[in-house]
C-alpha cells in the first residue's frame, strides 16, 4: 500500500481551506489550476507508459478535481476512516485520471505516477484498492461501481455514519444492465446519500453512444427510475459544485455531466480515435503546452 | 476425536435450517451482520431473519449482479454481509462481481450458495449448481467452504463472522445426516479425517461425505481399511492431507456433487500427479460429466454414480489397478 505524501496533503488542505471561503471566480481559478496539473500528469503518464485511455481521462478530470478538492469528506492521511465519504470510479479504465487526482490530493507521492503500468507498479491499468489508498473497490469491467455504491450507501444509513457515496460512470457504461439493477435499488431504498455522476462525453470506444446503443433521453430514463436528475456542464466548476450538493428530494441524485472527451487538448477533443490512442512525443509536448 | 460410525439409518437435516438459525443467533449480538438476497427470502430460509431484523435484510429483487455488488459495498463500509441466493444464479449470474468486487477487491463478503449441486433435481441443469466449485476455485483469495452437515454449517457461519474474509459457503438443501463428531472443529483449509484407513482413501465433499462413510463401512466388511476425508474446504485446499493419503494408502477416490472439470477431483489430481514416483497412486474421480437428465436429486446422484455402492465399486476397481 502506498503512503501519503505530506507536501501534497498540505497543499491540498490549503486549497481546501481557501475554496471554503473564496468567491466563485477564485474557486474556479483554484480548481482550474488543480485540474490543469492533473491533466498534465495524465498526459505524461500515458505518454511514458505507452498505454492508457486519454480521452475519458480528460473528460472526467474536472469532475474528479471538484470532488476531491472541494466536496469529499476524506483525509488522505487516514484513508480508511470509517465515516469517510466513498468515491468509486466505476469507469476504471480512466485510472490515470484517478491516480493523478489521488496523488495531487496527497494519498501518495506524485513521483509514483511515473511508474504507471510499469512491471509490479501499484498503479495498474485499472485501480486496485489493496495497493492504492483512496481506491474503494477494484473496477475495470464496466457496470460494477454503482451496485457497490448502493451497498455502501445502505451501510451508511444502517450505521448512521453520515457518509456520502459518489460513483462516477462513463456514459457508454450505462449500457450495462447491472447499472439499471442498481438504479432501481438506489431509488427503492431512498438513498439520498448517494450521488452518481455520468460522464456524458457521448463517445465510447468504437463510435458515438447514440450511434451504438443510444442512451437518450438519459435524463428522462434516470428520472423515471426515481432519481433526482441534475444535468450540467461537466467542465463548469460552479455547476459541478452545485450538482454535488446533497439531495433535496429524499431521493438519490443522478448528475448528467455533459463533457467533451479529450477536454483541454484541441487535437484530442471529441475524436473517437482518442479513446485509447497514445500521443507521440511531439503530440505530448503540444498537449502540455496547451495545458500549461 | 471420536470416529463417526456408519450413518445409513441416521436422521437427516436440511443445512439451510442450521444456517439461518446460527445467523440469527449471531446477528443478535453483532450489528455488523446483514443479509442480502435476490427475492429468495423463502428459498434462502431468511424469513425468520427478516422478521427479527427487518432493516438488516436487504432484498435487492431479482438482480444478482447488483446483489453481489451491494454486498461488496456493505463490506466496504464495515458490515459482514451474508449474500444469499440459489447457488446457480449467485455464482453464474454474478461471477464477474464475485471475481472483481469480492475476491480481487478482498472485501469480506460471505456468499451463501443455497441449494447447490442437484438439489433442484427435476428443475434441471439451469437450476443445478454443479459448476460453482470449478468456477470459484479459479479465483485467488476466495475461500470455498462445503459443510457436510448441520454442525459444519453452523461452524462455517461462525467462522465467517469471527474472521471475515471473501468466502463462498455451499449451503445444502438435500438432507444429509450428521457426519461430524460432536467435538469436532472446522479449521480453515483442513479436511477432517472422519475415518482412519490404510488401504485406500475416499475424499468426499458435501452430500457425498455420508455416502463415503457408508462405503467405507461396506469395504471394511470386505476386509479393506478405507480412510475418509471430509473436504470441507475446496479453497484453501488441504494439500497435506492429500499428499499423506497418496503416500500412506493405495488409491484415492474423490466424490463431489459437481462437474468433474475443475472441482474437488481435479484439485486432488493436480496434487497427486506432481508427487514423486510411488506416491502417484491410482485415482477415481466421481462427479458429473454432462448436463443432468430429468430426475429427482436422489435419482440423479445414482445416475452419476454418486452413491455408496458406486464408491465401493470405484474403490475396489482402483485398488485392483494398483
Amino acid at each position: 500500500m502506498l503512503d501519503s505524501d505530506t507536501t501534497q496533503v498540505q497543499a491540498w488542505r490549503q486549497a481546501r481551506e481557501e475554496l471554503g471561503t473564496a468567491d466563485a471566480s477564485r474557486v474556479a481559478e483554484i480548481l482550474d489550476e488543480r485540474a490543469r496539473a492533473t491533466r498534465r500528469s495524465i498526459l505524461r503518464m500515458i505518454s511514458k507508459a505507452g498505454q492508457g485511455h486519454v480521452g475519458g481521462d480528460l473528460s472526467v478530470t474536472d469532475i474528479l478535481t471538484t470532488l476531491f478538492s472541494a466536496v469529499l469528506n476524506i483525509d488522505p492521511e487516514n484513508p480508511t476512516l470509517a465515516a469517510r465519504d466513498r468515491f468509486i470510479l466505476s469507469k476504471g479504465h480512466c485510472s490515470a485520471a484517478l491516480y493523478s487526482t489521488l496523488a495531487h490530493t496527497g494519498f501518495f507521492s506524485p513521483e509514483e505516477l511515473s511508474t504507471f503500468m510499469e512491471p509490479l507498479s501499484a498503479l495498474n491499468g485499472h485501480p486496485n484498492r489493496n495497493k492504492v489508498p483512496g481506491v474503494e473497490t477494484n473496477t475495470g469491467p464496466l457496470g460494477h461501481g454503482m451496485p457497490v455504491g448502493v451497498g455502501a450507501a445502505i451501510a451508511a444509513k444502517l450505521t448512521t455514519s453520515g457518509s456520502r457515496v459518489f460513483v462516477v460512470l462513463g456514459d457508454g457504461e450505462m449500457q450495462e444492465g447491472s447499472n439499471w439493477e442498481a438504479l432501481m435499488a438506489g431509488a427503492h431504498h431512498k438513498l439520498d446519500n448517494l450521488t452518481i455522476v455520468v460522464d456524458r462525453n457521448r463517445l465510447q470506444q468504437g463510435a458515438r453512444t447514440e450511434d451504438t446503443n443510444g442512451l437518450d433521453p438519459l435524463d428522462d430514463k434516470l428520472a423515471s427510475f426515481g432519481w433526482e436528475v441534475r444535468e450540467i456542464d461537466g467542465h463548469n466548476y460552479s455547476q459541478l459544485l452545485d450538482a454535488f450538493a446533497g439531495s433535496t428530494s429524499g431521493r438519490p441524485v443522478a448528475v448528467i455531466a455533459n463533457t467533451i472527451k479529450g477536454k483541454g487538448v484541441s487535437f484530442i477533443e471529441d475524436r473517437v480515435e482518442w479513446h485509447h490512442k497514445v500521443p507521440s512525443a511531439d503530440q505530448t509536448r503540444l498537449a502540455l503546452e496547451e495545458l500549461a | 476425536m471420536t470416529i463417526a460410525s456408519t450413518v445409513a439409518d441416521a436422521p437427516v437435516f436440511d443445512n439451510r435450517v442450521a444456517f439461518a438459525d446460527e445467523l440469527i443467533t449471531l446477528a443478535r449480538t453483532d450489528a455488523r451482520i446483514v443479509a442480502v438476497c435476490n427475492d429468495s427470502v423463502g428459498s434462502s430460509n431468511l424469513t425468520a431473519f427478516r422478521d427479527e431484523f427487518p432493516d438488516r435484510l436487504i432484498n435487492v429483487g431479482i438482480a444478482e449482479q447488483d446483489m453481489v455488488g451491494v454486498g461488496a459495498g456493505l463490506a466496504n463500509a464495515g458490515m459482514i454481509p451474508f449474500v444469499c441466493a440459489a447457488a446457480p444464479f449467485l455464482t453464474g449470474r454474478s461471477l464477474e462481481q464475485i471475481k472483481a468486487d469480492v475476491a480481487y477487491s478482498q472485501l469480506p463478503v460471505i456468499l451463501c450458495g443455497m441449494s447447490p449441486g442437484m438439489a433442484y433435481g427435476e428443475l434441471g441443469p439451469t437450476h443445478h449448481s454443479v459448476e460453482d466449485l470449478s468456477w470459484l476455485r479459479a479465483l485467488p483469495g476466495l475461500d470455498i467452504v462445503v459443510p457436510a452437515d448441520s454442525l459444519q454449517t453452523r461452524q462455517a457461519v461462525r467462522s465467517a463472522v469471527a474472521d471475515p474474509r471473501p468466502t463462498f459457503i455451499r449451503v445444502g438443501r438435500h438432507k444429509v445426516p450428521t457426519v461430524s463428531p460432536d467435538d469436532s472443529v472446522l479449521t480453515r483449509g483442513v479436511f477432517p479425517v472422519l475415518r482412519r484407513g490404510t488401504d485406500a482413501t475416499i475424499v468426499a465433499t458435501g452430500t457425498l461425505v455420508s455416502r463415503a462413510l457408508a462405503a467405507a463401512s461396506t469395504l471394511e466388511a470386505q476386509g479393506l481399511s478405507v480412510r475418509v476425508l471430509n473436504a470441507a474446504y475446496i479453497a484453501p485446499f488441504d494439500t497435506k492431507a492429500i499428499e499423506a493419503a497418496a503416500r500412506e494408502t493405495g488409491a484415492i477416490i474423490t466424490a463431489e456433487e459437481a462437474n468433474i472439470s475443475g472441482g474437488l477431483g481435479a484439485a486432488v489430481a493436480s496434487i497427486v500427479s506432481q508427487l514423486e514416483d510411488g506416491a502417484r497412486v491410482p485415482l477415481r474421480i466421481l462427479g458429473l460429466t454432462e448436463f443432468a437428465p430429468t430426475g429427482s436429486t436422489d435419482f440423479l446422484l445414482d445416475y452419476f454414480g454418486l452413491t455408496a455402492d458406486h464408491l465401493v465399486a470405484a474403490t475396489v476397481g482402483a485398488l485392483e489397478r494398483a
